[in-house]
């Protein structure tokens, strides 16, 4: 018995949390938070106060009102329009394919291999997609070619140009399409397979199991993660830079050129530019982010 | 059901054309390099340059580099969130969220502005310490996936028993995290090492205003001058990323990778 | 009169058949409750009838009418899932009367059955609420009410009680039956409990591997059970092992101790190794009547289980477990403690061949 009590008396040897005072928790995350002060919250609040000051630091509005230059509202109005019409266009064709991969009665072997490539797919942007197109739809490119030779049909001549608007909103879908797939599969998975069965049971056609369930239950993940793909287009730079140089006048490259070079010749210019980014992104971000939640409640 | 399955078909035959064939007119322009016949000379033109090697060297190194510091910064963060310090997550979350709102070219500019030569901290002011500057700036475009990924991994064993298994043998602190959580979530950390590894290859806006000789730089130098060899290059990077994705697939279990990298 | 014929039904997919040769014929108002292990075909056969899968060969007739080929949504069947199948971005009211919307009903008629349902499945408040607000028994009765609100032919159910606790399912099946007799509807109950089965069915189809084992009433399938799997299946069994010693007599050695069998054994040659089994209630304790059956063994076991009192007895290789009422005046038996049993000579059921069990 004694045994027993002696046993049951001791407490089994903890390593202590504290150390000469010192949380080691704390301290495991000291490194992440200074990290994340250095080179996220610090360099991001310096640009946001940087926007609202002027050469001399003192507060002033000016910045913001410049940024509705004719120039320059342009270039935001263009990058808006791209990333929209990238955006919209992913997110139709990326839920268009990612349905018909997951509940569209296809082989199952269909999905996996679409989702490897989305993964893959989703991240080969930049200059190599940029090649990548001119080698298909630049003026030597193979589609091009084709076209002329196959249906005799000259899409440079009917007014195409791949360095243009069009030309970079169909590059942009190289990426966002992948993204809209990787992003909806989750939420396709949600739509359960008896509520369609459900529908059919209770004499409803597939236009109206769409029309009075899965849409109602999918359109917020579909405009969440459209906006979402509007956002990731808004602040792509290397692509374009790649392929239109900069003789498409967009934002990202705007700030780009700034930051090269002054181009803009004033310094706080440029950070009421990186405001209205952070303003546009963050929206969007925010926005898919509530989205998501009230979606998840249906889908999970 | 058999109307709609037809209209599926098609629907995924279309998506595998828009999708292959720029990879397919991109192969077969990179073999054009030599008038009149198909070879591949532009590939050996571009393996040859110097360059390549010194490009693909650097941006590899910093590809390692950004992969430790990330662990370092990650792994314990992840850990102690996870165990001992759960109020936190909330913000440790949102933290990761940010780079992927704020885009690159905003925050390489906000270092350019803090860290350059008249601050007091200033890395840009010699090249050693702007490849520092560069690879925290990879770190932080790898934090989300790297802390969702190993985050991920954490809550797939169960952290709080085995620390307490490995207490009660009489372990402390750094021995629990590198000899037991560590080893743990290796796959998890690999999949996010992969994924690191193909952002910062490729990346072009960090690299390229702070003037570092990095891959992706130099990608679009050759793109802005040279007509076939672009076309290999994009190959050649398009296989490595590919190698990277793959090897996430073996490795990893279905780890995210969505719009990582340069844009 | 028949009103629901399955037709030498057959579904083959790549490398299995889910369902051969199902014969069946269910008359108006009947419920037919398909039981079986998992995988036995039987909810695969339900799902042709709802026409989410096509059969390989075999027709489906419904009043007269071939519906084998008519899509899911033109065969006026109502179907309750497993998982209730809920839509969850409607209410309860909008649930149920779904069905009515999409058949263009008016909204008066719509709001009147709804009201009529939600009587019918005694959750006359819930309309306004939400599937996620409703548990798991709610929900499945909403599902029910969804069904039944189109009036369809047949009512079709796909194990609707497997999700749900153990005492909301014996509330919920009793439930189901009254609604079902009190609608006189022509209703098909897949399950893979027996218990449910035995106790809601007019007639049970027993299905293993495909194969329709057995049709009949509860009563001929508990008590006259046509093959082995069927006598395990439904209900608990003792099996014993013994040989043939006199086919023509029916006289069975088991452990060497003399059994006889009332049939069963009309095909077997003296030294065939055979099966018999023994339901436990058949098994009483003390000696029999005159042409009864008689064993003796040693207790091996006594579980007192509060009515019931079961007692395990060992022969030599072979043991049987006999439930009898718990009576307090009498002690329980002890363990290695030596036990007669008896049983009537019609209570031995000879199995085809000697299970592996």
């Amino acid at each position: 018995m004694a045994q027993i009590t002696r046993l049951a008396t001791a407490p089994p040897p903890a390593t202590s949390l504290w150390v000469s005072g010192v949380s080691w928790a704390w301290l495991g995350v000291v490194p992440f938070l200074v990290f994340a002060l250095m080179f996220l919250i610090i360099p991001t609040s310096l640009l946001v106060v940087g926007g609202f000051q002027d050469s001399q630091g003192h507060f002033t509005l000016r910045n913001l009102s410049d940024l509705l230059q004719p120039t320059i509202l342009s270039s935001y109005l263009i990058s808006i329009k791209i990333s929209a019409a990238s955006a919209i266009g992913g997110a139709l064709v990326g839920f268009a394919l990612a349905y018909v991969a997951i509940a569209g009665g296809l082989p199952s072997w269909v999905r996996s291999p679409l989702m490897t490539f989305s993964g893959v797919a989703s991240n080969f942007a930049g200059v190599p997609l940029a090649f990548a197109f001119l080698a298909t739809l630049g003026r030597t490119g193979l589609a091009t070619a084709l076209l002329i030779r196959v249906f005799g049909f000259n899409i440079y001549n009917a007014g195409f140009n791949l360095l243009s608007f069009w030309g970079l909103t169909i590059t942009y879908m190289y990426f966002q399409i992948p993204l809209m797939v990787l992003i909806m599969a989750p939420a396709i998975d949600g739509l359960k397979r008896e509520w369609r069965e459900a529908s059919a049971n209770l004499g409803a056609s597939a236009w109206e199991f769409w029309r009075y369930i899965a849409l109602p239950i999918l359109w917020p993940p579909l405009l969440g993660a459209t906006l979402l793909l509007f956002a990731n287009a808004f602040g792509a730079v290397a692509t374009a830079y790649a392929l239109t140089g900069s003789s498409l006048n967009i934002v990202t490259l705007v700030l780009y050129a700034q930051i090269r070079g002054d181009v803009l010749h004033n310094q706080n210019l440029g950070y009421a530019l990186a405001l209205g980014m952070i303003l546009i992104t963050g929206l969007s971000n925010a926005a898919y982010i509530w989205l998501r939640g009230r979606s998840e409640r249906w889908l999970r | 059901m058999n109307r709609g399955r037809l209209g599926s078909w098609i629907i995924i035959l279309l998506g595998v054309m828009y999708f292959f064939v720029p990879l397919l007119s991109t192969f077969e322009f990179s073999l054009r390099y030599l008038r009149g016949v198909y070879s591949l000379e532009a590939y050996r033109i571009v393996l040859a340059d110097p360059r390549f090697g010194a490009t693909v060297t650097y941006s590899a190194l910093l590809a390692f580099a950004t992969i430790l510091v990330g662990i370092f910064l990650v792994v314990p963060t992840a850990y102690w969130v996870q165990l001992r310090l759960p109020g936190l997550r909330p913000v440790v979350e949102f933290i990761t969220l940010l780079p992927l709102v704020i885009p690159a070219i905003v925050l390489v500019f906000g270092y350019l502005r803090i860290y350059n030569s008249s601050s007091i901290l200033p890395l840009t002011g010699a090249e050693r310490t702007t490849d520092l500057l560069l690879i925290f700036s990879y770190v932080t475009l790898a934090l989300p996936y790297m802390y969702r990924a190993v985050d991920n991994g954490l809550r797939a064993i169960d952290v709080r028993t085995l620390t307490e298994a490995a207490q009660s043998l009489g372990a402390g602190w750094p021995t629990i995290l590198l000899g037991v959580i560590l080893p743990n979530v290796r796959v998890a950390v690999l999949s996010g090492a992969f994924l690191t590894f193909a952002i910062v290859i490729g990346e072009f806006t960090m690299a390229s205003l702070l003037n570092r000789p990095a891959f992706g730089p130099y990608l679009q130098n050759i793109g802005a001058n040279r007509a076939y060899e672009p076309a290999a290059l994009a190959i050649i990077s398009f296989a490595i990323t590919w190698a990277c994705m793959g090897l996430i697939q073996v490795f990893g279990r279905g780890a995210q990778g969505p719009a990582a990298g340069a844009h | 009169m028949t009103f629901l014929e399955i037709e030498n039904l057959q579904k083959r997919f790549a490398h299995t058949t889910a369902v051969e040769h199902v014969q069946l014929e269910v008359s108006r108002g009947e419920f037919v409750s398909f039981l079986g292990p998992s995988g036995c075909g039987k909810t695969t056969t339900l799902r042709i009838i709802a026409g989410f899968e096509s059969p390989s060969s075999g027709a489906i007739r419904l009043d007269g009418v071939d519906i084998t080929h008519r899509p899911p949504n033109r065969r006026n069947v109502g179907m309750v899932f497993q998982s209730y199948a809920l839509f969850p971005n409607m209410t309860v009211a909008e649930n149920v009367g779904f069905g009515l919307k999409v058949a263009k009903k008016p909204a008066a008629v719509i709001r009147h059955t709804v009201e009529e349902m939600l009587n019918l499945i005694k959750l006359p408040t819930l309309g306004s609420r939400y599937p996620y607000q409703l548990s798991g028994g709610q929900q499945q009765r909403v599902a029910l009410a969804r069904a039944l609100a189109i009036q369809p032919q047949v009512l079709l159910l796909d194990e609707p009680l497997s999700a749900l606790d153990a005492k909301i399912r014996v509330s919920l099946r009793n439930e189901i039956r009254s609604i079902q007799r009190e609608l006189g509807i022509t209703t098909i109950y897949v399950t893979h409990d027996q218990e449910e089965a035995l106790s809601l069915s007019d007639r049970i189809v027993v299905m293993s591997e495909g194969r329709v084992e057995q049709i009949g009433t509860p009563f001929e399938i508990y008590n006259f059970p046509r093959t082995s799997f069927v006598a395990s299946f439904v209900g608990t069994l003792n099996i014993l092992r013994g040989q043939v010693a006199d086919p023509a007599r029916g006289k069975i050695l088991v452990d060497g101790q003399e059994v006889m069998a009332s049939r069963g054994l009309e095909h077997a040659r003296v030294g065939d190794g055979c099966s018999i089994a023994l339901r436990p209630e058949v098994v009483s304790i003390g000696e029999a009547a005159e042409d009864g059956n008689r064993m003796q063994g040693t207790v091996e076991d006594v579980n007192f289980l509060g009515s019931i009192v079961r007692i395990r007895i060992r022969f030599k290789d072979n043991a049987i477990s006999l439930d009898t009422f718990n009576n307090p005046r009498l002690s329980l038996p002890q363990r290695g403690q030596a036990l007669t049993v008896s049983f009537p000579r019609e209570a031995v059921l000879a199995l085809e061949a000697p299970s592996s069990t």
